[in-house]
């Protein structure tokens, strides 16, 4: 094993002296002199035509200097190139109670807010859609969208791999059943903040978002402005978990208002705005129907899900893809057929949250092969790991998988927890969950084919500066990029300075979604560090008189010199010293439609126990303990894998018992922080975290991802432990008090003992593409070369 | 139509600096704070007093500052994030947070550290339930919480 | 950022003079002391109002009498909890402060408000934006009620955690208007409707609480919510018990949040006098208790299940009440 200096210590963050002592500036901090103020007018109404705009009271009130609605910036954009579908104000129709019609700028909040309620607004009311069902029938208005369909239909896809009727053919039993996840939000502490200037004829931007990038082309794009006259800065992130990964209307709209007043303009959204914007978790509805022999092992799976999107696109196409794609990365399923549709209804968009369309079909995954198991009278964990993928295989659906800890993380959780030798008493149960997550997604979100990541390296007089696009959104990619550069050339990560997140100074990074910044941005900043210390030794190596390789780096030494006096040497040699290094992901993806949704660099792995207690007579559950093992290849430093771990859990655990996105009459139900339910510290148990390294052959170190995979067993163990505790299923989150009495309720009459959805809809899905399995050994060579 | 604003002169001790302001009295606290004073390590999440965000100490105690007037806390005492370092060196719970990673985006955490300054100066080591008990007001997402309250430990067995 | 509305401030230096400037102000004034329901609200446009009259002039501590404890209106929440410790007749009152909303709202919040604050209702406490999307309901600026459309009057929900354990240990309150004051029982501070939730009028200052026990009286209070802290109650339960010999010779069996006031369950009291606080007993007094509440689907969690569950935390605090007193003879 390598030995390192600062890779897998658990070193403070870079950034944490700032964020401990208020000094951090997050984008609400930023207030420029002369900055007018913008608040935004949305729509009352779920679904409705604009039939006028008044803004003319609006613009006569005092401290008002500028309103704008929709025929102001008419261009749309997307975050997909495939749903451009948004516009920053809409003026034509509105989609959803907080869709965007106008905007004020005022000398303060106070003025653009009554400026805001002055605007008058015409309404043609349309019947609002709300739910799965209503989408998939005929409209009795107009759709929601004029593009999609049948009826409210967003995506339909269908992909089948192998021979799933001989799978099923072949089984010794097959079950069906039905599951539903409810839609949940993200609920960053920090609301969404944007502050535009326009000076000299170019933009800049400051706001809270995870893709820079993105949001500097979405600008682009509606100002119709080339993208050298655009700055977007990433302030320091008060928290995003995927909310803050599409370009935003008040993003948008600050940008047009500075260029309206040539003033700095600056918004923040409200609470209930941040609700508003979502791009939260889909509700989404399963079936999974699956053939195993009499031991437990899968022959065939079929998996439908239908998403319920919101009104506009966002994300939407990737995550009805997602709710299909992992669950071959995990099991070994020879033949397997997935459909899945997402819908539009008029509520606010569905997007990428942590974990990005996967908790949902883990759920359901989890909790049908524990049916499984309990009907064949196997033990599930056991029967489970039975089906576990092995390293350095393809999946049926031609997912690479390489380095896989499944193994041993559910070894780990099950041997502390002793998940398998549990006391039995009554009200006491535990369960066990797996599940697996992208390291980066290997496709970018437009098609090109430049590198997906860019690290740019200086050393000047002795001190190092590293230059990256990437975001830390908390998660601390800075401090992974400090790291890496260290380490390669022998300093402490501390003495590295970072510029991020910056279009104007910064090569690119697309971002921090998908869990990509670790791999991604690391093995390019490994390569810029890699060429900045040959250079280095080189100097230091002459200067010696030895060959380079017997020069050793490290402890602040090159060789016999000092890092500054090596850095002196090389720039006497070379010039300017600089060097840089970039990623791109292999080309793994499958030979079909549709591929491009779920290839990875290599994927995580986690396992996960829960222990809890549940109260037959209240529904009440307590959970006394969680344990989580997370494959993270390698930790490049321990203390933010296991705080990415524990913070995953936290939201899983949101998620499984209180957190959800509920409506009542087209109406956000509770769009506040006191009803929308975020466990509080009293809530939350004690997390015992093993780190798990596999060391994966092509991420940096060997390192993968950690921020989303190991929420997904959360749920799934949790309601695996309430069945365990009571003897009725939960088949749906959240698991509140009264679905869990009404489950025991049903037990008693006899009914089906499990409170969850009862039947699939009839959803249109087009005649499946069939696929051909890869070949068994078409990676053998290159995993032999590694 | 909006009614003429009253204004009021507040003699602020803030992080033990005196400050006279003269300010909107409907202004709150947490915006006099952050827009009159620049004091931007106070942060905010709801405004309504749902997420203990905004948390400051007065006269040693935790209350949100978005639920505050500056003219009801006229001549008390007022700790920020920015006052809780004695000059460059961290407070114990600062050096705590950092070493063991207790702050993610960081956004929570100037509430919550001084949640945990009020603890530990009453309580000097509470146990982990009265950790819990006492930061139960103050939501973070990002940690899980479990870090933090590893913090907070640390922190108070070193004493302060 | 939610702000406040403009408005003017007054710093009365007595009662009295506070009442006389509400009175003097009318519909368009209100109190503050300290603020914790009532400046979200203002935030929210829930409240419309021109003028805050400041009640710092409002007594605060807790003063032990035999029998009898004199709570100042302005004590914080946070010190009613502190000071009336962990045991004693009063142990259920500082229960009830303590389990308020969160820390940092307790420092702030007093126990004056904690018995004045608004009845709550979730098509109610929502932004101005959000009710008018929704369509305004008649607690304000609407005409009807969205949780039953049908019924003509307000059915938000009394959200107090003190009040009902005050009604429990027979609290009074002393209320000073322009003329002077006047003491009433708690139980009758409080009116069976949503909007008028008050017998109190608007101007007149609630300056202290008078909570009555004997030696013998036990108290608990147990609060359902969602999570451990923050939330509103859902369903809760006060009571007071008094002991001769072991027979319950006094009782009171007070339900929050289940109606618009504090809602005494009677006929579950009369049931206890003279018995035995055995389990039998016990359980058969919370399911008499758990019959008059009638919650409504505007609060957390669905009517059905708090309504199942106002037994169980009734249960559970007779429970509590009766472990003390065998804590004490032991």
């Amino acid at each position: 094993m390598t030995d390192f200096s600062v890779v897998g210590k658990p070193l403070p963050k870079v950034d944490a002296a700032a964020k401990v002592t208020g000094r951090a500036v997050y984008a609400d901090d930023i207030l420029l002199p002369r900055t007018l103020h913008c608040r935004i007018l949305r729509s009352p109404h779920p679904h409705a035509r604009i039939l006028s705009i008044d803004t003319s009271a609006a613009r006569r009130m005092a401290g008002v200097k500028a309103v704008i609605t929709g025929h102001d910036l008419p261009v749309k954009f997307g975050i997909l190139p495939v749903t451009q579908d948004e516009r920053a104000l809409e003026h034509e129709k509105v989609r959803y109670v907080g869709d965007p019609i106008a905007a004020v700028a005022a000398i303060d909040e106070e003025a653009a807010a009554a400026a805001c309620d002055a605007i008058a607004v015409e309404y043609e009311v349309l019947e609002p859609v709300m739910s799965i069902e209503e989408a998939l029938a005929p409209p009795k208005d107009e759709r929601i969208q004029d593009y999609g369909g049948p009826h409210n239909i967003h995506k339909l896809v269908a992909l089948e791999f192998g021979d799933v009727d001989g799978g099923f053919a072949r089984a010794d039993h097959v079950r069906e059943d039905v599951f539903f996840f409810q839609g949940n939000t993200h609920l960053p502490m920090e609301q969404h903040s944007a502050t535009a200037t326009y000076v000299d004829g170019r933009v800049t931007l400051w706001s809270s978002t995870q893709v820079v990038h993105y949001v500097h082309r979405a600008l682009a794009k509606v100002l119709e402005l080339p993208m050298h006259r655009i700055r977007v800065i990433g302030a320091a992130h008060g928290g995003g978990f995927g909310g803050k990964t599409d370009p935003f209307a008040h993003e948008i709209i600050v940008c047009k208002l500075a260029m309206l007043t040539g003033r700095p303009v600056k918004c923040t959204l409200t609470r209930e705005e941040v609700f508003y914007a979502h791009r939260g978790r889909h509700p989404v509805l399963m079936w999974v129907r699956t053939g195993v022999t009499r031991h437990g092992r899968i022959t065939a799976m079929h998996f439908r899900t239908a998403l319920d999107g919101g009104a506009y696109g966002s994300y939407g196409v990737a995550s009805t893809f997602y709710t299909g794609t992992l669950q071959t990365v995990t099991y070994d399923i020879p033949a397997y057929r997935f459909e899945g549709c997402r819908v539009f209804t008029n509520k606010p968009p569905c997007g990428p949250k942590r974990g990005h369309g996967t908790p949902q079909p883990r759920f359901a995954l989890e909790l049908h092969l524990e049916k499984i198991a309990h009907d064949l009278d196997l033990e599930p964990s056991a029967m489970k790991q039975l089906n576990f993928v092995q390293p350095m295989t393809r999946a049926v659906n031609w997912l690479r998988i390489t380095s896989c800890g499944l193994d041993e993380c559910s070894r780990r959780v099950i041997d502390a927890s002793g998940y398998r030798n549990r006391a039995r008493r009554p009200g006491h149960g535990m369960g066990f969950a797996i599940s697996s997550y992208l390291s980066g997604a290997g496709t970018a979100i437009y098609w090109n084919d430049m590198p997906h990541s860019e690290v740019q390296i200086k050393v000047d007089r002795g001190g190092v500066t590293a230059y990256c696009g990437a975001m830390d959104i908390g998660q601390g990619s800075d401090s992974v990029l400090a790291t890496i550069v260290a380490e390669e050339l022998g300093l402490q990560p501390a003495d590295i300075r970072l510029v991020t997140a910056d279009t104007d100074t910064t090569p690119i990074d697309l971002g921090s979604y998908s869990s990509r910044v670790t791999f991604m941005a690391g093995n390019a900043a490994i390569e810029a560090a890699r060429k900045m210390r040959d250079l280095l030794v080189e100097a230091a190596a002459a200067k010696m008189g030895m060959q380079g390789a017997a020069v050793q780096v490290g402890a602040g030494r090159v060789g016999d010199f000092s890092f500054e006096e090596a850095s002196v040497l090389a720039e006497a040699r070379f010039g300017t010293l600089t060097s840089a290094g970039s990623y791109k992901p292999p080309k793994i993806a499958g030979p079909y439609k549709g591929a491009g949704v779920g290839p990875s660099p290599a994927y995580s792995y986690s396992a996960c126990v829960i222990d809890l207690d549940a109260d037959a007579r209240t529904g009440l559950v307590t959970v006394n303990k969680i344990w989580i093992a997370h494959d993270v290849g390698r930790a490049i430093n321990p203390l933010l894998v296991e705080g990415q771990v524990e913070g995953s859990v936290y939201m899983g655990l949101g998620e499984a018992l209180m957190e959800e996105q509920s409506f009542r009459k087209g109406l956000h139900k509770w769009p506040s922080m006191l009803e929308y339910k975020s466990p509080t510290f009293l809530d939350m148990p004690e997390v015992q975290t093993f780190i798990v390294e596999t060391v994966d052959p092509e991420g940096p170190y060997g390192a993968k991802e950690a921020g989303q995979g190991p929420l997904l067993p959360v749920p799934p163990a949790l309601c695996s432990a309430v069945h365990d505790a009571l003897g009725v299923w939960i088949d749906e989150v959240p698991v509140t008090p009264e679905k869990v009495v009404e489950a025991l309720r049903r037990k008693e009459k006899g009914e089906p003992a499990r409170y969850g959805p009862t039947r699939f809809p009839a959803v249109p899905y087009p005649p499946a593409i069939k696929v051909e399995p890869p070949p068994k050994d078409m990676d053998r060579a290159s995993a032999a070369a590694i | 139509m909006l009614r003429d604003v009253e204004r009021v002169v507040v003699s602020l001790q803030v992080n033990g600096e005196p400050t006279e302001l003269l300010i909107p009295v409907h202004k709150t606290l947490l915006e006099v704070l952050r827009e009159d004073m620049r004091l931007t390590g106070t942060k905010h999440g709801c405004e309504l007093g749902e997420c203990g965000t905004c948390t400051v100490l007065v006269d040693g105690l935790p209350e949100l500052s978005c639920l505050l007037l500056p003219v009801q806390v006229d001549g008390r005492s007022i700790t920020t994030i920015e006052g809780m370092a004695g000059g460059s060196e961290l407070h114990p719970l600062q050096r705590a947070f950092v070493e063991l990673g207790a702050a993610q985006c960081g956004y929570c955490t100037p509430g919550i550290l001084l949640s945990a300054r009020a603890l530990i100066e009453s309580n000097p080591s509470p146990s982990r339930d009265e950790i819990r008990e006492a930061l139960a007001g103050n939501l973070c997402r990002c940690t899980g919480y479990v870090k933090i309250l590893d913090a907070i430990e640390l922190a108070a067995s070193r004493g302060l | 950022m939610l702000r406040l509305p403009r408005f003017k401030y007054l710093r009365p230096k007595t009662a009295r003079e506070a009442a006389g400037m509400a009175a003097d102000a009318g519909a368009r004034a209100m109190f503050v002391a300290g603020g914790t329901d009532l400046f979200p609200k203002l935030k929210r446009r829930q409240f419309e109002i021109d003028t805050l009259i400041a009640l710092d002039f409002l007594p605060r501590g807790v003063r032990q009498g035999s029998g009898e404890a004199l709570v100042g209106a302005g004590t914080t929440l946070a010190a009613a909890a502190r000071e009336q410790g962990r045991t004693g007749p009063f142990h259920g009152y500082a229960q009830a402060a303590g389990l308020v909303s969160s820390p940092p709202l307790r420092n702030a919040g007093t126990v004056g408000g904690n018995l004045c604050v608004d009845t709550r209702c979730n098509y109610y406490d929502m932004t101005y934006e959000w009710r008018k999307a929704a369509g305004f309901c008649m607690k304000k600026d609407g005409d009807i009620c969205l949780v039953a459309p049908s019924s003509r009057r307000c059915w938000a929900v009394s959200s107090s955690d003190t009040a009902p354990m005050a009604i429990a240990l027979d609290g009074s309150v002393v209320l000073c208007g322009t003329d002077g004051e006047r003491e009433i029982p708690v139980e009758n501070l409080y009116l069976d409707d949503g909007i008028v939730y008050m017998a109190k009028k608007p101007h007149e200052v609630l300056t202290a609480i008078r909570l009555r026990a004997g030696a013998k009286t036990r108290s608990a209070y147990v609060k359902l919510r969602r999570r451990g802290s923050i939330d509103f109650p859902i369903a809760g339960a006060a009571v007071a018990l008094q002991f001769d010999g072991d027979l319950v010779s006094g009782c009171r069996i007070v339900l929050s949040a289940v109606a618009s006031h504090p809602l005494r369950a009677s006929a579950a009291e009369d049931f206890l006098k003279g018995r035995r606080a055995d389990l039998e007993t016990i359980r058969e007094t919370a399911e008499m208790a758990a019959r008059p509440a009638k919650p409504l689907d505007n609060a957390d969690l669905s009517h059905f299940w708090r309504k199942r569950m106002v037994r169980v935390v009734v249960e559970e605090a007779l429970h509590r009440a009766s472990d003390q007193t065998a804590g004490l003879a032991g």
